[in-house]
């Protein structure tokens, strides 16, 4: 075909078009693949390679670590720098070096280029150390210490000392945390019930001396179970601090590092391939079980998994009953005319309404303006630090419900609508009422619309954090919503989020080097679940479609 | 049994009737539930348009006139302190023109309060500082100074009223100052306030004129440095005294150095002095609306900066003072003129008064200003007894009245501004609750151009907060909804075309395989949470793009032509490989030459940049004009092919002529080679005049200097990510308008013999319309109201530039940065809810308009 009639007959548009298509799919495909194998990546535990690089200054240290990322930097870029290189390359390999060892250096990360780079390996004994405080450790074990003496070992009961008192430290280290969260986080709370109630007495003007006494003498017995517990957390401490062992960096400094402070220890260059996915399983789920560390930066996201379920079920026990009434008044009840038609419209335009003014909303008159009157009528004993009065995970579930209640609406609705006329009529020719039509059949018939309309709701309340931010989620809480202290459920607490944990370690950390990887695993995570949701939605609205061809037919 | 109403008609069964608790018992509940689910169902739309209602009455406050309202009122003379007032003192203080209804009393100087508006401080002519209960009027306290025989008050000036210091001039030329502070304490639970008196300088009076004559003004600055006096005498000179604090470490001792001097005294009269609350400026107002502007910031070497005229002619000054901050003066003149002039920098770096603002003007003389304590607002009234309350950021009459039959003396505003005292000519005293929230707020304020402060000129701004008690708020919502169109914009630039060509594409030409796996995919996007595009954007994009400007600029520029070229090329290969793939698959087929022309533009960029800007493309302007200068004309031929290479195309008369040529390659060729011969020439004719029009005539001196002020988080970013999101919204309904038309409609345009493409725009395009406006209607709601991305990926600085290497801040992000911070019911809390609000109806309009359209074309397909 000539050109001229190939633009003549229009077909060059239309393949415009197609690749109008393609590019949407390629954005949405690769933006999934990008964060899956960042995300995914992450976890794997790679080799540790030794160098001896020559720095800016000329000089040569030897360097020992994981390399994170390359890119090609324009050979100018880097003179202005002020590297010094020869050669006439326009392009230079640059490395993201992950030194670790930010005790010694100061630093995590290392930006090394590629001529510099000489006797590159990857030593067999190269140890990674995870530890509480400070990154990672690379380097290479010398010898264990117990009580500040050196033990004398051979090189392979070294090893297995080493392993055997690593497990020592961190059985001790779960019973602390144990202790420290359950038992002393009981006994606080018992005090702080004391107080209010002590409070409560003084406003009611009932504080009469059989109260004060029996108010003491719980007091006392917590005071004494403190005592018990405090002696225990001591005795821990101290047997903790028992060993330590000495590490020599790549460079040849040696390091003590307790192990208390150690979290995981693994050699990945002498790993065989399954060796390397145990570790990597075992990674994956350190990062949905653990709590986070240093500043959110490392460790794990259990707490924000936790608060994004508990927010969504709170918020689906809230939306669903509202938003099928209204949607069963709006379609089986009210007369339909203009007035419905404007509803409906209304209702569907609040879907499109930003998030952040529902938040706004939210923050003034359920924190505000409720939570402080529920403050001021049930919890004055506490004023004036606030209960319901500022922000919290009750809160911020009711302002969810009100902002996906449309979506509900809108898919009770459409499930309604699509059941035939016929089977409405049948039930009402044998006699039911409506009510009973609408219980026993309609309502039943349309279920899994109403499921769609709450997973599609789920979906959009788990993804969503701007009103988060005002109504309730924090960088870290101190305790989950949940826990074993009396009445169990605390829906005055903030709570951590997944959406709000990626905003927050991405972009308000002091290391956002050193996060983004964790960062881009809790996006993958995050993705994930609202694409299942997503997809479950979609397949049962499908599900749904068939069922009533079916029955139309 | 009761017969079923008419209601229930369907429940005429014997079987049922025969049963008659239970058939009672489901007729109650089915009536039950009627109004129960109507009840519920109502009730919660009434609740979600609550938010509508709620966010109007938070806003609401801010647009609310002040109000005033009288707490006690009490006559002076009744109360129970009485004045002793010598004929002497009065007799020195000029007060000829004042017409004083009760003669026995002695004229109040000044009053003031405390900050729980409950004690009253006056100060008399005879110099007696008098505390009293503002309530009762019961005096608490008085402080009688201690003068020399034949020595009598003769003037009186006030510093900033936040250090509550006063300063009394005397006839002998000394002068006495007062600080006056009140100590709360809370015996037996009650809050008890007690007046003290300080002196700052110690009890006795500081010699002020060496000549000993009797200061006719004064004013008076202090803070923990020191302070100064400044005073005219009956001898019309003008004198400065300073008294700095000099700490002796040895003996722990304050000493006060004194430096003494004369300024330069106006030619007319003097009328008012004031120094500001720094002590860096000296105004001297004297007779025919003179202001002497002197800088003293060195005691020891004033220097007169300027002296103008701040009133009409034929009009005199006659009342002056200082805003709160320091910056501007108060200007009010005897012909009801009330102005505001602030301190500004002229090009010579020196500051200079400038007139930035007039208020409603009164219409008798301006007695007294009143500034406030801690906001931009202050108090005036006239001789007529008219007051009002304004404020200068908003330009604002906020309160005007006539307090009562009998003139106004004097008046106080409380440090909270929440209240204020009234003295009245006929001796009468009253307590005034203000209820004056949100004065700064005003319709110019936040929408039109303010001259703040220390600006050079009227500018959009907006700056909520500062740490500084002085600031003055800046609530323009102007630059932040232009951020939020701005922001909205580039999305919409990328997302329209994408998502509305992607869209007819799957509607009307991809087969249904395709289309069922398609359709989903880009609907999943929608719900990919914006927080993680929004973090990709700035944390990984952001990045890409710096690194890679170039690349993504050839990209764009490449990808269409690369399309088409792999579109031909598929075309021109032979029949067994093209029948490989079926109709409807075009968009697979591309996926690969996507891929390919992205990467290798990408890794061009680099290169590109290199060869072209030396590496550094911000710094274009060095490189380009030098280049251009050679090559515009390929530039100018560049832009204008594609038209040219269409009307060789379509012209039939160069068709008749090419139509003769049979190799269709060569054909192809001469066409491609015609429009480039053409385009050329043109663009050789035309550079010229367009170096002359747009560069005036030099390229290279024009571009010289020409840099790209780059932000890592720009709109280029912004408009990709928020894009991103956008393009599912779009794609999705303005899919579903299309598929939807009516097949009979194309295949009737196909059965005439129009071709596709000519079906599509003529037919599917014109009916699907409206379906595609809403789309994008939801689309640019959507994008006004994003959160997450702007947030993370626009750097959120309020900046009123539209460039796409620029960031921005936009109002939902504003709302998300500044509302945990603000403080509950404060102005700024109020207007961030009213950028709620704004959001709201926004996308509201938006979102409504868009559904009202979709009915109707669902109305309109259904007749079809």
């Amino acid at each position: 075909m000539k050109v001229q009639d190939w633009f003549k007959s229009g077909s060059p548009w239309i393949w415009l078009n197609a690749a109008a298509v393609s590019a949407s799919l390629i954005m949405v495909f690769g933006l999934l693949a990008l964060i899956m194998v960042r995300g995914l990546g992450f976890f794997w535990p790679a080799d540790v390679q030794m160098m001896d690089y020559t720095d800016k200054q000329g000089q040569e240290i030897r360097l020992m670590g994981e390399i994170w990322g390359e890119e090609e930097a324009a050979y100018q870029t880097l003179i202005d720098n002020g590297y010094k290189l020869t050669g006439d390359a326009e392009f230079i390999t640059r490395y993201t070096l992950k030194t670790g060892n930010r005790d010694v250096y100061g630093a995590d990360f290392r930006l090394i280029i590629e001529p510099g780079i000489k006797n590159k390996s990857i030593p067999d004994d190269a140890l990674v150390v995870v530890r509480r405080e400070w990154g990672n450790f690379y380097g290479f074990l010398t010898s264990i210490k117990e009580n500040g003496t050196e033990l004398k070992l051979d090189q392979d009961a070294l090893w297995s000392e080493f392993e055997q008192r690593k497990e020592r430290a961190l059985d001790l280290h779960d019973e602390i945390v144990e202790i420290q969260k359950s038992d002393i986080g009981e006994v606080n709370h018992g005090l702080e019930s004391l107080r209010l109630l002590k409070k409560r007495y003084e406003i009611d003007d009932d504080l009469t001396p059989e109260n004060l006494a029996e108010l003491d003498a719980k007091r006392k017995a917590l005071d004494a179970r403190y005592a018990v517990i405090q002696k225990r957390l001591n005795e821990l401490n101290q047997d903790i601090t028992r060993d330590s062992f000495i590490a020599r960096t790549a460079d040849g400094q040696e390091r003590e590092i307790r192990f208390e402070t150690v979290v995981k220890v693994y050699q990945p260059n002498q790993m065989s391939l399954p060796g390397k996915l145990a570790t990597y399983f075992a990674n994956i789920w350190e990062f949905v079980s653990d709590e986070p560390r240093e500043a959110n930066t490392e460790g794990g996201v259990f707490p924000a998994i936790f608060g994004t379920v508990m927010m969504v079920i709170l918020m689906a026990v809230l939306v669903t009953p509202l938003g099928v009434i209204a949607a069963v008044y709006l379609r089986e009840y009210a007369k339909q005319g203009a007035l419905t038609r404007t509803i409906r419209i209304a209702v569907n335009n609040l879907a499109g309404v930003p998030s952040i003014v529902y938040g706004v909303f939210g923050l003034g008159f359920f924190v505000y303006f409720l939570g402080g009157n529920i403050d001021r009528l049930f919890f004055s004993e506490g004023l004036p630090a606030p209960t319901f009065g500022t922000p919290g995970i009750m809160w911020s579930s009711l302002t969810l419900a009100i902002l996906t209640l449309p979506v509900v609406i809108v898919a009770t609705e459409e499930g309604l609508s699509r059941i035939p006329k016929s089977i409405r009529e049948g039930s009402l020719a044998l006699g039911a009422t409506k009510f009973e039509t609408l219980w026993r059949t309609i309502i039943p018939m349309s279920s899994p619309a109403i499921m769609t309309g709450l997973i599609l709701a789920v979906a959009r309340a788990a993804g969503e954090v701007a009103p988060l931010m005002l109504v309730g989620v924090v960088k870290l809480a101190p305790s989950l919503p949940l826990d074993g202290n009396a009445p169990f459920v605390h829906l005055d607490r903030k709570f951590m989020h997944l959406g709000f944990h990626i905003y927050d370690v991405g972009f308000q950390s002091p290391n956002v080097e050193a996060a983004r990887p964790l960062v881009y695993a809790t996006s993958l995570l995050l993705v994930l679940v609202i694409i299942a949701l997503n997809i479950a939605a979609i397949q049962i609205r499908n599900r749904l479609r068939e069922k009533y061809r079916a029955l139309e037919s | 049994m009761p017969s079923p109403d008419s209601q229930q008609k369907n429940s005429g069964n014997s079987l049922i009737q025969s049963e008659g608790f239970y058939f009672r018992f489901r007729m109650f509940m089915d009536k039950f539930m009627r109004f129960g689910v109507a009840f519920g169902g109502i009730s919660i739309i009434i609740a979600i348009t609550l938010i509508f209602a709620y966010l109007l009455v938070v806003v609401f406050p801010i647009f609310h006139s002040a109000e005033i309202k009288q707490e006690s009122s009490f006559s002076l003379s009744a109360s129970n302190q009485p004045i002793a007032v010598t004929e002497q003192s009065k007799k020195d203080l000029s007060a000829e023109d004042q017409i004083t209804e009760d003669p026995s009393r002695p004229k109040i100087l000044h009053l003031a309060m405390e900050e729980q508006n409950e004690v009253g401080l006056r100060v008399t002519e005879t110099g007696q500082l008098i505390f009293f209960d503002t309530r009762s009027g019961e005096t608490k306290s008085t402080h009688v100074p201690n003068l020399p025989k034949g020595v009598s008050v003769t003037s009186f000036g006030n510093a900033d009223p936040a250090t509550t210091t006063i300063a009394l001039g005397l006839s002998n030329g000394h002068a006495l100052v007062y600080r006056h502070k009140y100590r709360v304490t809370f015996p037996n639970d009650k809050r008890l306030i007690t007046p003290v008196i300080e002196t700052p300088l110690g009890a006795e009076p500081l010699l002020i004129d060496t000549q000993d004559e009797a200061l006719t003004h004064i004013d008076v600055q202090s803070n923990d440095e020191g302070l100064t006096l400044v005073a005219g005498t009956a001898d019309k000179r003008l004198l400065l005294v300073a008294f700095t604090k000099e700490e002796s470490l040895l003996e722990e001792t304050e000493t006060f150095e004194r430096i003494g001097i004369e300024l330069p005294s106006p030619a007319t009269p003097i009328t008012h002095l004031l120094v500001d609350k720094d002590q860096r400026e000296l105004y001297v107002a004297s007779e025919g609306g003179y202001i002497t502007f002197f800088d003293i910031q060195d005691k020891a070497e004033p220097k007169l900066l300027q002296h103008l005229t701040v009133t009409d002619s034929g009009s005199e000054l006659t009342a002056l003072n200082s805003l709160t901050g320091g910056i501007s003066i108060l200007v009010g003149t005897s012909d009801g003129q009330l102005a505001q002039w602030s301190l500004v920098r002229n090009e010579n770096n020196q500051e200079q008064l400038v007139k930035f603002r007039e208020f409603e003007s009164h219409s008798a003389a301006i007695v007294k200003i009143i500034p406030e304590f801690n906001r931009k607002g202050f108090l005036a009234f006239d001789e007529s007894g008219l007051f009002g309350i304004y404020h200068t950021t908003a330009e604002n009459t906020i309160l005007r009245r006539s307090l009562s039959a009998a003139n106004i003396d004097n008046i106080a505003l409380s440090p909270r501004a929440n209240a204020m005292s009234v003295f009245t000519k006929n001796n009468q005293y009253s307590l005034w609750s203000i209820d004056n929230e949100h004065p700064e707020i005003s319709w110019s304020s936040l929408w039109g151009k303010v001259w703040y402060e220390s600006h050079e000129e009227p500018k959009y701004l907006w700056q909520s907060s500062s740490a500084d008690n002085d600031f003055e708020p800046k609530f323009s919502l102007v630059p932040i909804s232009f951020g939020t169109l701005k922001a909205a914009f580039y999305a919409m630039m990328i997302a329209v075309p994408l998502a509305i060509m992607g869209a007819i594409f799957t509607a009307q030409f991809m087969s249904p395989n395709m289309r069922k796996t398609v359709k989903p995919s880009i609907e999943i996007m929608e719900a990919l949470p914006t927080v993680i595009l929004g973090f990709l954007a700035g944390l990984w994009l952001a990045p890409f793009v710096e690194d890679n400007l170039v690349g993504i600029f050839l990209m764009l520029l490449a990808m269409p032509i690369g399309v088409l070229i792999a579109a031909y090329t598929w075309q021109r290969l032979p029949q067994k490989f093209r029948f490989l793939v079926p109709d409807g698959w075009e968009g697979a087929l591309l996926i690969p030459a996507i891929l390919l022309i992205g990467w290798v533009t990408l890794s061009l960029g680099p290169y590109l940049e290199m060869w072209w800007f030396d590496g550094d493309i911000t710094q274009y302007g060095k490189h380009l004009g030098p280049w251009l200068d050679r090559n515009l004309y390929l530039v100018i031929a560049g832009l204008l092919f594609p038209w040219f290479f269409l009307f060789v195309t379509r012209s039939k008369k160069i068709n008749q002529q090419l139509n003769k040529v049979k190799n269709e390659f060569y054909q192809s060729s001469l066409t491609l080679g015609i429009s480039i011969v053409m385009v050329v020439l043109v663009g050789a004719l035309l550079s010229p005049i367009v170096e002359s029009l747009l560069f005036d005539g030099d390229v290279v001196a024009y571009l010289k200097d020409s840099t790209i002020a780059f932000d890592q988080r720009n709109s280029i970013v912004v408009g990709l990510a928020m894009g991103f999101a956008v393009i599912p919204t779009i794609f999705s309904i303005a899919e579903d308008a299309l598929f939807a038309v009516p097949k009979h409609l194309i295949q009737g345009s196909l059965a005439l013999g129009a071709t596709q493409w000519q079906t599509l725009t003529r037919v599917v395009i014109l009916t699907a319309s409206p379906g595609i406006f809403s789309a994008v209607m939801i689309g640019l709601g959507r994008a006004v109201g994003e959160t997450m991305i702007v947030l993370m990926a626009t750097g959120n600085t309020p900046v009123m530039d539209f460039s796409i290497f620029q960031g921005m801040r936009t109002l939902s992000a504003n709302i998300a940065v500044e509302m945990p911070e603000s403080e509950v019911d404060s102005t700024h809390y109020r207007v961030l809810f009213l950028a709620a609000l704004v959001l709201f109806a926004f996308t509201f309009l938006f979102n409504t308009m868009a559904e009202i359209v979709r009915q109707r074309l669902r109305r309109k397909y259904s007749s079809l």
